[in-house]
């Protein structure tokens, strides 16, 4: 299959994994609610410019990633991240189309659906749950999109 | 379905995107569900641990490489400034140290004992800081030292002015700290001014604990020093926690609202201890419930209840038969003079 190595698989991997880096980087206490949540925005990138390089495989394991870096419940963080790269898979084209300023929105609205589920996890799970610091990330990541995109899209060239 | 339409299925891609979701959904929620009954995945979490750990390392990096640069380039003045403060601090420890092992011996004669006690520490272990999360949800330090060091889970941790935490989750070289501000733990302490017991729970900011549990008439103030009670099976006893810094005593609430500030340096710590204790001692925390094969002490050094009611013989209810003062137990052999009169004594209102 000659469509599938022309994907981008490099590039995509290595700013997964440099999200990831940056989302346990030690950071003050009162900066780190704010913190945008980088590899949702680089998964949702790569699900939307090439939905076929990783998919929602990609959004499983880099989620299990974050799981094992914050000691949550193995599986909560893939569980929310695969839905929001379903998402973002299905609709890659329409979202794709759109100029920058809207991409945010849709990019507020799926960070919030992805905080919602792991909101909801932590309270099934019986872990404390409840404070309004962890949504900040919500905004701070939509205001960061267009920054992300611009970066990410320059990390590889479109065939 | 409303996404319907964006995504154009073509034939020899595998199957469709929905299908995919709904395989890692299951799979995500296979995994919580054996993650949080009864930790079945312990040992994927374990080579996880591994895994990550070289990014770990990779994040801490730079904060390393700087702090390498920053002690090699120190100037002369600075280091001999810093051995001047190590040599008096140094003199101080030692002078405090003589007069350590003269105490240990009074109090060990004190307890009526042969020998000293042996230290409740056995050993201990330096361990770095390699990853810190102090959100308010998490409070979790991440150290360079694991199972093959020896550690384990559930270990006391300290530093050189307070309790830290306890071990979490050890990897194969890292180790996951639960610090007591995490909001999801909670230590036994005791006021030590006063010896009321309650329980310090993390409020999910470095510098504060809660204390949810008190009375709003508990005699507790502020600089009030709270130690670890020794109940709960992991910390020791008397280990400096925290001092209280906030009481408000609502006239509405039933209990107080208290405050605490942790003494160990949780969010300014390089380097933390992993302790051992000397199981023997009686001050290590006790893992398995006190059962009945305490050793006996010298009887004549008991407390006598009975002799405390002889004021009021002439009320026999309340002193009722007795039975649940250890010295008048009938099963207990009248072997001693005290324990004789005790039991000559407590006849006497029936």
């Amino acid at each position: 299959m000659s469509a599938r190595d022309r994907q981008p698989r490099t590039p995509m991997l290595l700013t997964t994994l440099a999200a990831l880096v940056l989302t346990v980087l030690p950071l003050p206490a009162w900066l780190d609610d704010a913190r945008p949540a980088f590899v949702v925005l680089a998964v949702l990138f790569w699900s939307i410019t090439a939905p076929r390089a990783g998919g929602i495989a990609l959004g499983f394991v880099a989620g299990l990633m974050i799981d094992v870096f914050e000691g949550t419940v193995l599986g909560q963080h893939a569980l929310a991240l695969s839905f929001v790269t379903y998402i973002a898979v299905r609709e890659h084209q329409k979202i794709r189309s759109k100029p920058l300023f809207q991409q945010a929105l849709i990019v507020f609205g799926a960070l919030f659906v992805y905080e919602f589920i792991v909101f909801a996890i932590d309270g099934w799970s019986g872990h404390p749950a409840m404070t309004a610091g962890r949504w900040l990330h919500v905004a701070t990541g939509a205001l960061v999109w267009p920054l992300a995109a611009a970066l990410l899209g320059r990390t590889y060239e479109p065939r | 379905m409303a996404f319907a339409g964006g995504y154009r299925p073509s034939p020899g891609r595998g199957p469709s995107p929905g299908f995919r979701f709904t395989l890692y959904a299951v799979l995500s929620i296979t995994c919580m569900f054996l993650d949080q009954r009864g930790g079945w995945l312990e040992k994927a979490r374990y080579v996880l641990q591994a895994a990550a750990y070289p990014i770990q390392l990779v994040v801490r990096s730079p904060a390393a490489a700087w702090r390498w640069l920053e002690e090699s380039f120190e100037t002369r003045a600075a280091l001999r400034e810093e051995n001047e403060r190590l040599r008096a601090q140094n003199r101080e420890l030692m002078l405090r140290t003589v007069r350590y092992d003269a105490l240990v011996r009074e109090n060990a004669q004190l307890r009526g004992l042969t020998e000293a006690l042996p230290p409740l520490i056995e050993r201990w272990l330096v361990a770095e800081v390699v990853n810190v999360e102090l959100s308010s949800l998490r409070q979790r330090l991440l150290v360079n030292k694991g199972a093959q060091n020896g550690v384990f889970k559930g270990q006391a941790v300290i530093d050189e002015s307070g309790l830290v935490g306890q071990t979490m989750r050890v990897g194969p070289w890292s180790a996951e700290i639960i610090l007591i501000t995490d909001p999801e733990h909670a230590v036994p302490v005791q006021i030590e001014r006063t010896g009321v017991r309650t329980i310090a729970v993390g409020a999910g900011d470095a510098r504060a604990l809660a204390l949810p549990y008190l009375p709003a008439n508990a005699d507790v103030r502020e600089g009030d020093l709270l130690v670890t009670s020794g109940l709960g099976g992991v910390f020791p006893h008397g280990y400096p926690v925290a001092r209280v810094t906030e009481v408000r005593r609502d006239a509405v609430q039933p209990l107080a609202q208290v405050r605490a500030t942790p003494l160990a340096g949780l969010d300014r710590d390089r380097e933390v201890l992993l302790v051992w204790f000397e199981e023997t001692h009686p001050a290590a925390p006790s893992s398995a419930p006190v059962s009945g094969d305490l050793p006996a002490g010298d009887p004549a050094a008991q407390p006598q209840p009975a002799i405390r009611r002889e004021p009021r013989p002439e009320t026999p209810a309340t002193g009722g038969s007795g039975s649940f003062s250890p010295t008048s137990d009938p099963t207990v052999p009248a072997a001693t003079p005290a324990i004789a009169r005790t039991a000559a004594v407590q006849e006497v209102p029936q």
